[in-house]
C-alpha cells in the first residue's frame, strides 16, 4: 500500500485552443498538506476539478484515497470535501439548512445531519447566524460556511481551491488555523493558492504550476532556496534618512548582495530593501537601526512574490509578471 | 473555536437501501431546498398566479365578446381549460432559468462532488415544481369561479383534470430543464422557451374553435401537444368526450419524458 492519498499522472485537458492541463503529475502523502501554487489561469482549478470528479481529463489518470477517479467517482465522492474558489453556498438557505442538506445528501439520518450541522456551525463561529439566510452573511462568513459544508462528511481528502482569496489578513489566519486542525485530525489537504506565503505557512510540499505544467515540486524550504529567500524591507520615517538606512542594511545583506532603494514597481518611494538569508537578519537590523538613530514606519520580512518565484524557476524565460497582470 | 469531535465513521460505498431509494431520498432533499427558495421569494410565483389571472381577464373581457359573439360566459367556459394548459406550459419556463442560475453560481458543483446520482439535482428541482403547477390550477379555478366559470361535470373529473394538468406540467418542463443546461444565461432560457411556448399555446384550440382556422394552421394544431391536453381538460371540467384526447395526452407526456429527460441529463453532465 502506498501512502500517497492523491496521485495523478499525465493529466491533460483542453478547452478549445487552451491547454488548461498539459501533462500534470501530482503526488500527495497521507496526512500532509500539498500546496499548488500558480497564477490565475495556470490550471490549478482544472486540476482540482479533475481530482474532485467534477471534470474528466482528456488524458491521464488519477487516484484519490487509492480509488481511480475516472472509474469509481462515486466512491471517491464519499471520501472528499471540496471548497471552490467562489463560495458555493446556497444564498436563500440558512446556514443550518445549507449544512443539513449536505448531510442528507451524504446519507446521514436527519437527526445526525442536524447535530453535525450544529457542531460545525459552532466550530466556525456561525452559531448566531445559523438561522439567517446565507445571503446576509459577510464574505468571511460565507467562506467559513462553504468550508464547513465541505467537512460535513468528515472527508479523508479536502480540496481547497484558493480558500483565502479575497479575505482580509485576520480571516486568512483563521482559515489557516482550520486547515492545520484538519490535518492534525488526520485529513490530507490539497490547497491551491497564488501566494508563496500561504503555501509556505501551510504546506509540507509545494507544487508550482505554470501554463498547465508542473515546473517545480519541492519542500517550502527547498523552494525558497531556489527562488532566493527573504527580503527585508524598511521605510525610514524621515525620507532624508534613506542613505543611512541603506548603510545599516548593507551590513545584514545576504552574501554578494546590497541594500537598495525599493525597486518594487508601483510601490510608494522612500523604502529600502535588502535580500537576507534568514530571519536572524531582523534581529540584527533592529538594534543597528536604533543605534544609527533611524526611526522607521515599516519593517518587515517578505517572501518573494509569485512573479519572482516564476522568474527564478524559469531562469527568466517566462515573463509571468506581464502575464499575471493581464489576467488580473 | 472549540475543538471538533471527529469520530471515524465507517465509510459505506453502497447507498442506504439501494440506488433507486437513494435517488428518491436525495431528490426529496433537493426538492425541499427548491421549495424553501420558492417560499422565500413569493414574487417568483407571479408567473403562475397574477399572470394567468391577467390573461384570463384580458381574453374574457377584451376579446371574448368579439370571439364568442357576445356570450362572455360561454367563452369563459371554453377559454379557462385552454388557458390552464397555456399557463402550465409557461409555468415551466422559470425552472430552466433557475437551474441555469444555480449552475452559474457554482451551487451545483457542491452537489456534483457528493455521492448522489447525477440526476438527483434535476429530478429534485422538477419535483418541487409540483407546487407551482398546483398553484396555477388552484388560482385559475378559484378566480375563474369568481368570474362565473362553473365545473359542469363533478368533483372527481375536476380533480382528475388538475392531476393530469400537474402531470403534464412535470413532463413538459423537462424541455425547459434541457434548454437551461444548454444556454449560457437565464435570460436566454426565457427567450428560447417563449419562442417555443408561444406558437404552441396560440397555435392550438386554446382561444378559438379549430374549425375557424385555415387548413395549414389546423394541420399544426392537430400535431400540437397542447391541443389534446386542452381537449381533455375541457372534457373533464365542462363535459364532452375525453378518451381520445386523454390517450393522446398521455402519449405526449411519455414522449416528452423519453426524449427530454435523457437530453437534459446528458447536457447537465457535459456542463462542466
Amino acid at each position: 500500500m502506498s501512502d500517497l492519498v492523491v496521485r495523478a499522472e499525465g493529466l491533460r485537458k483542453r478547452f478549445g485552443q487552451t491547454r488548461a492541463l498539459d501533462g500534470v503529475d501530482l503526488a500527495m502523502r497521507r496526512g500532509t498538506v500539498l500546496g499548488v501554487l500558480g497564477p490565475n489561469g495556470a490550471g490549478k482549478t482544472t486540476a482540482v476539478r479533475v481530482l474532485a470528479t467534477l471534470l474528466r481529463p482528456d488524458e491521464g489518470r488519477a487516484e484519490v484515497a487509492g480509488i481511480d477517479v475516472l472509474r469509481e467517482p462515486q466512491r471517491v465522492r464519499r471520501r472528499i470535501g471540496l471548497t471552490g474558489q467562489y463560495a458555493s453556498v446556497d444564498e436563500d438557505l440558512t446556514g443550518t439548512q445549507n449544512l443539513v442538506l449536505i448531510g442528507q445528501l451524504l446519507d446521514l439520518p436527519t437527526r445526525d445531519a442536524k447535530r453535525r450541522a450544529a457542531e460545525l456551525l459552532d466550530w466556525f463561529d456561525l452559531t448566531e447566524a445559523a438561522g439567517r439566510m446565507a445571503k446576509t452573511y459577510s464574505g468571511g462568513m460565507r467562506r467559513r460556511l462553504d468550508l464547513a459544508a465541505s467537512l460535513v462528511g468528515r472527508p479523508e481528502v479536502i480540496f481547497l481551491d484558493e480558500p483565502t482569496t479575497g479575505l482580509d489578513p485576520a480571516k486568512r489566519e483563521d482559515m489557516w488555523g482550520v486547515v492545520r486542525t484538519q490535518v492534525t485530525q488526520g485529513a490530507s489537504v490539497l490547497l491551491t493558492t497564488q501566494y508563496l506565503e500561504e503555501a509556505d505557512a501551510l504546506a509540507d510540499e509545494i507544487v508550482v504550476i505554470h501554463q498547465g505544467r508542473v515546473i517545480a515540486h519541492d519542500s517550502p524550504d527547498g523552494l525558497k532556496r531556489r527562488v532566493g529567500g527573504l527580503t527585508l524591507r524598511v521605510r525610514p520615517a524621515d525620507p532624508a534618512r534613506v542613505p543611512d538606512a541603506l548603510r545599516v542594511l548593507d551590513a545584514v545583506a545576504a552574501p554578494g548582495t546590497n541594500a537598495s532603494a525599493d525597486p518594487a514597481a508601483g510601490a510608494r518611494p522612500g523604502a529600502v530593501s535588502v535580500p537576507v538569508t534568514g530571519d536572524t537578519a531582523l534581529d540584527e537590523a533592529v538594534p543597528a537601526l536604533r543605534r544609527a538613530g533611524v526611526e522607521v514606519t515599516e519593517l518587515a520580512l517578505h517572501l518573494p512574490g509569485l512573479d519572482e518565484v516564476f522568474h527564478a524557476l524559469t531562469d527568466g524565460t517566462v515573463d509571468v509578471r506581464a502575464k499575471a497582470e493581464e489576467l488580473v | 473555536m472549540s475543538t471538533l469531535d471527529i469520530t471515524v465513521d465507517t465509510i459505506t460505498d453502497r447507498p442506504r437501501g439501494g440506488a433507486f431509494a437513494a435517488l428518491v431520498r436525495h431528490s426529496g432533499a433537493l426538492a425541499r431546498r427548491s421549495l424553501i427558495k420558492t417560499m422565500r421569494t413569493p414574487e417568483a410565483l407571479l408567473d403562475v398566479t397574477l399572470q394567468p389571472v391577467i390573461f384570463l381577464l384580458l381574453f374574457t373581457y377584451l376579446f371574448g365578446g368579439a370571439i364568442a359573439g357576445g356570450d362572455r360566459h360561454a367563452y369563459l367556459q371554453f377559454l379557462l381549460p385552454g388557458m390552464l394548459a397555456q399557463s402550465l406550459a409557461m409555468g415551466g419556463i422559470a425552472l430552466g432559468q433557475n437551474l441555469n442560475a444555480d449552475i452559474e453560481k457554482g451551487v451545483f458543483d457542491r452537489f456534483r462532488s457528493l455521492p448522489v446520482a447525477r440526476s438527483a439535482p434535476l429530478v429534485g428541482a422538477v419535483a418541487a415544481d409540483i407546487v407551482r403547477y398546483l398553484t396555477v390550477c388552484v388560482v385559475m379555478l378559484a378566480f375563474g369561479t369568481l368570474m362565473g366559470f362553473r365545473v359542469e361535470t363533478g368533483p372527481v373529473p375536476a380533480v382528475a383534470a388538475v392531476a393530469l394538468s400537474i402531470g403534464f406540467g412535470l413532463c413538459f418542463c423537462w424541455i425547459s430543464v434541457w434548454v437551461g443546461m444548454l444556454v449560457r444565461t437565464p435570460g436566454a432560457v426565457q427567450g428560447l422557451m417563449f419562442l417555443l411556448v408561444f406558437p404552441l399555446s396560440f397555435g392550438s384550440n386554446v382561444f378559438v374553435e379549430v374549425g375557424t382556422l385555415p387548413g395549414w394552421l389546423q394541420a399544426f394544431v392537430h400535431v400540437n401537444p397542447i391541443t389534446p391536453l386542452v381537449g381533455t381538460i375541457r372534457g373533464l371540467t365542462t363535459g364532452g368526450p375525453v378518451a381520445h384526447d386523454l390517450v393522446l395526452t398521455l402519449a405526449w407526456m411519455a414522449g416528452l419524458l423519453v426524449v427530454f429527460v435523457p437530453l437534459a441529463l446528458r447536457a447537465y453532465a457535459r456542463r462542466a
